[in-house]
């Protein structure tokens, strides 16, 4: 039996491809914002040789629970729990919402580990320092222990949100119009789920490829050429 | 409608755990020996194969575990395979895991001082005893660690052939919340199970991490 491929009835429908890039292309850059954010103030939290008094002991605590019940789930579930089980304790989220809010929790773990790593490799000595010059904590904290801790894991925080951007082709199965979605909404529509998911495998690769170069461009503007391109 | 107790609902997601355990062993196996293959072929033709195995590993790390199920679906139903969900997610996962541990242990075998190479040559030692006897026992030592880590991602990963329709946890977790109408209870179960089964995982390669710095 010969195999037939029809690539043009799977691009006919671009408008639905479009729109599901536009979403996955929105849901990662919400989630690397809140995500990273959430992260550098999670590593903060967890960070040992900052130089200033520690986080409370429970914040602390908390903070680690949160990272190892993410890091030891599956995307999946967590995205259930926000969408399917949330609801049951009265907190109802649109499946956008609950994709963003499940994004941007898993980002905000795996960072958090990251941006820690990132802090803790610094001398102790420079918190001293900055302290000493009469540098406030948080002054310390922004400038000058966040930004060379950045430069250092940036390379693994681009991985990172790379996965976290192949990863959101699960927020389809709530509906979500993002990427995967619309390749599932095509292929019911003309049956061609192969050449469906091959184009949309191939447009994940092709963005995944163009976040990692504008992530890089965007360091080396914005903490200056380092080790991270 | 029949009435699920806690105990029913534990029951049958602590059942559902075997088939997330047995696909993970599945697609470990299945892409440890498919990882192992490619990366001796880019070892021994470091000319021919190099360029279309990176570009096989950045295709499997570049598109979605999702998506790539759904190819394997849809693409096995394509060539005239009857397809049932476990052939799918077999198949799916185990060119993942592939691609990621053959990019794994490529830096593990580059990590091998370049050296060692050299002095078993200079001992008369040929290519594969080179390879066999000198440079992968040094190698294993490195790879352990990270082998372990990415076993917690597999796990993780098996989730997803919920999606084709392999009954493991997560699906049997989703079928539970739909008869039972609690799921944030069921849910919250499904959560845990992983948790249980990754926890231990991730605090292993951690501790071999730590074994691996102390010793150097």
């Amino acid at each position: 039996m010969p195999i037939e491929l029809d690539f043009g009835a799977v691009l006919a429908d671009w408008p639905l491809l479009l729109r599901g890039v536009a979403w996955t292309v929105a849901l990662t850059l919400g989630a690397l914002l809140a995500g990273s954010a959430l992260g550098i103030v999670c590593a903060w939290v967890r960070a040992r040789n900052l130089g200033a008094r520690q986080a409370p002991f429970w914040l602390q605590h908390g903070v680690a629970a949160y990272v190892e019940l993410v890091r030891n789930t599956p995307f999946i579930v967590q995205l259930f729990f926000i969408f399917f089980g949330l609801p049951a304790a009265g907190v109802r989220l649109s499946a956008e919402a609950a994709s963003l809010l499940a994004m941007v929790l898993n980002l905000g773990a795996y960072a958090t580990e990251i941006i820690r790593a990132g802090l803790e490799s610094a001398h102790p000595g420079q918190a001293e320092a900055a302290l000493c010059l009469g540098l406030s904590t948080r002054q310390t904290f922004v400038r000058v222990l966040l930004p060379p801790a950045l430069q250092r894991v940036w390379p693994s925080l681009v991985g990172q949100v790379v996965i976290v951007m192949l990863g959101s082709s699960v927020c389809g199965q709530i509906s979500t119009p993002e990427l995967s979605y619309a390749a599932d909404l095509i292929q019911s529509r003309n049956f061609r789920s192969f050449e469906a998911f091959i184009v949309v495998g191939l447009a994940y690769l092709l963005l995944s490829l163009l976040l990692r170069q504008g992530l890089n461009r965007l360091a080396t503007l914005w903490l200056g050429p380092g080790r991270h391109a | 409608m029949p009435d699920f107790s806690l105990w029913d609902i534990v029951r049958n997601l602590l059942l559902a755990c075997r088939w997330t355990v047995g696909l993970s062993a599945l697609a470990f196996a299945g892409g440890a020996s498919v990882g192992l293959l490619l990366l001796l072929l880019r070892l021994a033709f470091p000319k021919a194969l190099d360029w279309p195995i990176a570009g096989f590993v950045q295709l499997f790390q570049g598109i979605p575990l999702l998506v790539q199920f759904f190819l394997a679906y849809y693409g096995l139903g394509l060539v005239g395979i009857q397809t049932s969900p476990w052939v799918a997610a077999s198949l799916g996962l185990t060119l993942y895991a592939s691609a990621f541990l053959c990019d794994i242990w490529r830096g593990c075998v580059r990590a091998v001082a370049r050296g060692q190479w050299e002095a078993s040559a200079s001992l008369g030692l040929r290519w594969h005893e080179q390879l066999l006897f000198v440079i992968l026992p040094q190698a294993l030592r490195i790879a352990l660690p990270p082998t372990v880590g990415f076993l917690v991602q597999l796990i993780k990963g098996t989730a997803l052939a919920s999606v084709i329709g392999f009954m493991e946890l997560t699906r049997v977790g989703k079928t539970l919340a739909n008869a039972t109408l609690s799921p944030f209870l069921v849910f919250g179960f499904v959560a845990l199970f992983y948790f249980a089964l990754c926890y231990p995982v991730s605090r292993a390669a951690r501790a071999l991490e730590r074994k691996m710095h102390a010793r150097h």
